[in-house]
């Protein structure tokens, strides 16, 4: 008797799910297009003008001139005219720059790290390229597959060598470093998988209501005893339900083409996919809740996921911006749940490192949501 | 014997920022009779059948639908009342068997009484079809079968027919004829082709810029007023509502 296709959230589930699928564009742009884009990017990155590289020296004192031993990358320097410059921080590094009239000048950052340190920075974005000197040579790590580093390990060794430094036969000098979680693609990835939950609820959800507002299908809707949560409810957990499967699937591309693991917490980042799918679904709801016109509904959307877009790290990292802007970056939801999920997956983070974020997107999310409903109109 | 109307409405206004749309409107609906509200285009039926339906609020007035307010009892009021608006698209995407399960759904209503709906609205062979590929008619037939789901005690139309060429308008008026020896529906709707009004109801409303002009049967409305069309014209035709209200306001029903 009490059958469960009756119910009516069962019911507006179903329809969410099968308008979803059954509309091509949706699983081209929420499932194909990230995968093509991180295959893309990650093969092949492009490389902008003025160029900034971050390189890391591994050992102590190696770029000041010291009087008992000679350091090979000081004399380098020194000779190269690269002023030592103090961070504000504290940190010595030396500014390399190598004039270039035609591709534009790129600058080289060197900074006294320990091994440990480099490998941080290098799975954060902020640096690409690690020098060592061994047996009076020196020894270049990068990955490989980064363009970008590849680029500065070959402006680096020209000068160097230009300038009798002894090198070695061609590649005995670079050290790849394949190490999962200091690539590209590592850092990509969950930058994407990020950015296809926000796009998804700003589309899906923002979209959508403000479509049917339009149409005047709320309306419709609720001149019948249709309970208005559950229309919401049905809503947001099919996008979710989605979300789970865009996320699933380039995460299986990645790692099948490109071997990437989740070195974190399984259950962490379980828990902060879903505080992201909160954040963002509150946005929607608080978006969506005034305006019967899709034309605005398009303008907020856009308004709201361009800046995070661009700013909050998902195609590179935030440390390019001044210093005095990332402070407001990572304030940004995007900018935590992509910072989050990359902890979790390439710096082994768990709940002790992702609990704050986690509370902070879930908490914003649901107030939002409260708003949104507050000001929501069925008419 | 008194009996409780299926809907009284008293001295109902409602303005929108410039326009006063409904200024002054009684009505008083006996149970299982078919009105219409003839008017031009905004003359303020929308409004008026919309706060019947309780979508929007009166600025003043009363409104009972089977002796309740939508304010007291709008639970127990949305369960026995069937409406189609004006306009409304479904979802583009979903069969048109899909959309009566999902608007059943709201009811609590199951595949059985969908089944029968279908049946009644006539879109037996078209249940696969996507709401989005439809003809005007078959999206208006489709309107129709949601708001009769539920078996409403009260049914409201808010221009059921507008846009639909003769035979799909026929095609509806057909199902309202079979609705009412049927079932002890009360309906309301709302139209500007005088033929719908004839056709169909029992009682006419006329209304114009927010106020009731003449209400009443066809034959009182008619037999009421000395209209005055030219004897050449009148031998050739009968008099009609679209007359009566031309002699009324100096203009026609379905002037733009
Ligand atoms: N939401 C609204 N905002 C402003 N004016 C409105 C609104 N709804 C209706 N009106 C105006 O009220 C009058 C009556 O409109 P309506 O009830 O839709 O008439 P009808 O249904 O008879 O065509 C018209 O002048 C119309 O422009
Ligand atoms: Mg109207």
């Amino acid at each position: 008797m009490k059958n469960i296709t009756n119910h009516q959230l069962y019911q507006m589930i179903t329809a969410n799910i099968k308008e979803l699928v059954r509309e091509p564009g949706v699983l081209f742009w929420g499932i194909v297009f990230p995968i093509l884009m991180s295959l893309g990017l990650g093969v092949a990155f492009t490389k902008k003008k003025e160029t900034v590289t971050s390189v890391a020296v591994i050992g102590k004192n190696h770029l000041i001139r010291q009087p008992d031993s000679a350091s090979l990358i000081e004399v380098l320097l020194r000779t190269n005219k690269a002023p030592i410059e103090i961070t504000r921080d504290g940190k010595i590094t030396r500014r390399l720059v190598i004039p270039d009239e035609k591709l534009g000048n790129s600058t080289f950052i060197f900074c006294d790290l320990s091994w440990q340190q480099a490998m941080v920075s290098l799975k954060r974005g902020n640096l690409s390229m690690v020098v060592d000197e061994k047996g009076g040579a020196l020894q270049y790590h990068f990955d490989p597959m980064n363009p970008d580093a590849q680029l500065s390990y070959l402006k680096l060794s020209k000068l160097f060598g230009n300038q009798g430094v002894m090198l070695k036969p061609a590649g005995d000098d670079i050290e790849p470093l394949t190490v999962t979680g200091t690539r590209y693609i590592d850092f990509l990835v969950p930058g994407l998988i990020a950015m296809g939950v926000m796009m998804s609820s700003m589309w899906g959800v923002t979209y959508n209501i403000i479509e049917r507002r339009s149409k005047k299908l709320l309306r419709r809707m609720v001149a019948t005893p249709m309970k208005r949560s559950n229309f919401l409810m049905a809503l947001i957990l099919v996008r979710t339900l989605m979300n789970f499967v865009e996320a699933g699937l380039l995460f299986l591309v990645a790692s099948l083409v490109f071997g990437i693991t989740i070195q974190g917490s399984i259950p962490a980042l379980f828990v902060l996919f879903i505080a992201g799918n909160i954040s963002f679904s509150g946005i929607a709801i608080l978006l969506s809740c005034n305006t019967a016109k899709t034309e605005i509904g398009n303008g907020l959307i856009n308004a709201v996921s361009m800046p995070m877009m661009v700013l909050s790290g998902v195609f590179f990292s935030y440390h390019n911006f001044p210093e005095w802007s990332i402070p407001t970056i990572q304030k940004f939801p995007l900018t935590m749940f992509a910072d989050g999920i990359r902890s979790i997956v390439i710096e082994g983070a768990g709940f002790t490192e992702v609990g704050i974020p986690i509370l902070i997107l879930s908490i914003s999310g649901a107030l939002m949501f409260m708003a949104g409903l507050k000001l929501f109109r069925w008419h | 014997m008194e009996t409780i109307p299926a809907i009284e409405v008293t001295d109902v206004h409602k303005s929108f920022k410039t326009v006063h749309a409904v200024r002054g409107i009684n009505l008083h609906i006996e149970t299982g009779k078919f009105v219409a509200i003839l008017g031009p285009n905004g003359a303020g039926k929308t409004t008026l059948v919309e706060m019947i339906e309780g979508i929007q609020v009166p600025d003043s007035g009363t409104i009972k639908i089977m002796g309740q307010t939508w304010r007291e009892n709008e639970d127990q009021l949305r369960k026995i009342i069937g409406l189609s608006l004006q306009e409304t698209h479904f979802i583009d995407k979903l069969t048109l068997w899909e959309t009566l399960r999902l608007f059943a759904s709201f009811f609590t209503i199951g595949a059985d009484r969908c089944e029968e709906v279908l049946e009644m609205v006539g879109l037996r062979e078209k249940r696969k079809a996507y709401v989005v590929n439809l003809s005007g008619g078959q999206r208006q037939r489709l309107a129709l079968g949601i708001s009769i789901l539920n078996k409403p005690k009260i049914l409201l139309l808010d221009e059921p027919t507008t846009g639909l060429d003769p035979n799909a308008r026929r095609e509806i008026w057909a199902i309202l004829k079979k609705l009412k020896e049927q079932q002890h529906t009360s309906l309301i709707l709302t139209t500007h082709y005088m033929e719908e009004a004839e056709q169909l109801c029992d009682h006419i409303v006329i209304i114009d810029q927010g106020i009731i002009l003449r209400e009443g049967s066809l034959d009182q409305l008619l037999g009421d007023v000395e209209i005055d069309i030219p004897p050449r014209i009148a031998e050739r035709r009968k008099v009609t509502l679209d007359d009566l209200f031309t002699a009324l306001t100096g203009r026609h029903l379905t002037e733009a």
